[in-house]
């Protein structure tokens, strides 16, 4: 299976960390995070999301996320999915799975792959709300969150 | 030549998706590139302001006013992304 995938499909999180682990018996952790369209956002009502990406660039780039996080921590598998296209609030957008020998580098590495992803990888949304459609604007905290790991990685 | 593309909400100010575009002579560089986009009419000069926040990928790979263009290269103009 692919490391990274872009999909308008939903995914299954119990399906890929089987995946991961498969006939394997050196793996032992899996942190996953999964992310989910909330029906609120900025004060306003959100009835339906539509994720657009830039087809070619979104995948090399989270390629190039997972070869960072792969050069960072000692890995044992690794799964990056996102969706694209129309999405409902309830609906899950992202899904980060990593396999390592021991907890705390699959739950860093988790985290990295998602600060990177949320700053690096070509994606918008659009929410529609009572008032409108409007494009999501990009949050400083996530930024901050990014520039976190942008320091000597810490000793695993 | 070109291919410059536009994503998002700076495609839909724009209403431009993508165009082909010649090279700006010389050495040229996405400033190059970016002074003949505000130089336009209509919302062109608006969408590059100084101070906007857009963002540039050229071949697929975030890039910057510096970056040198070269014939064929794909550029692609956008907003902060906002996926996860």
């Amino acid at each position: 299976m692919p490391r990274v995938r872009v999909q308008a499909e939903p995914f299954d999180a119990g399906r890929e960390i089987a995946a991961l682990t498969a006939g394997r018996r050196d793996v032992g952790a899996v942190a996953t995070f999964v992310g989910l369209v909330r029906d609120l956002n900025e004060g306003s009502a959100v009835s339906a999301m539509t994720l657009e990406h830039y087809p070619g660039m979104t995948e090399k780039a989270l390629e190039a996320i997972c070869d960072e996080a792969e050069g960072r921590w000692d890995l044992l598998g690794l799964r990056v999915i996102h969706r694209v296209g129309p999405l409902a609030p309830g609906d899950a957008i992202v899904l980060v799975a990593v396999a390592s020998a021991h907890r705390g580098e699959a739950f860093a590495a988790c985290e990295f792959l998602m600060d990177y992803l949320k700053t690096r990888a070509p994606f918008w949304k659009k929410e529609r709300t009572g008032s409108g459609e409007r494009w999501v604007e990009a949050r400083e905290t996530d930024e901050a969150a990014a520039a976190r790991w942008s320091g000597k990685p810490p000793a695993a | 030549m070109v291919t410059v593309l536009y994503f998002a909400s700076l495609r839909e100010r724009l209403d431009c998706a993508s165009e082909l575009l010649p090279l700006p002579p010389g050495t040229p560089t996405v400033a190059d590139l970016v002074e003949r986009l505000r130089a336009r009419e209509g919302r062109w000069p608006e969408a590059f302001a100084p101070g906007r926040a857009w963002r540039v990928a050229v071949n697929k790979a975030m890039a910057d006013l510096a970056t040198p263009l070269k014939p064929g290269d794909e550029i692609a103009f956008f907003p902060p992304v906002t996926g996860g």
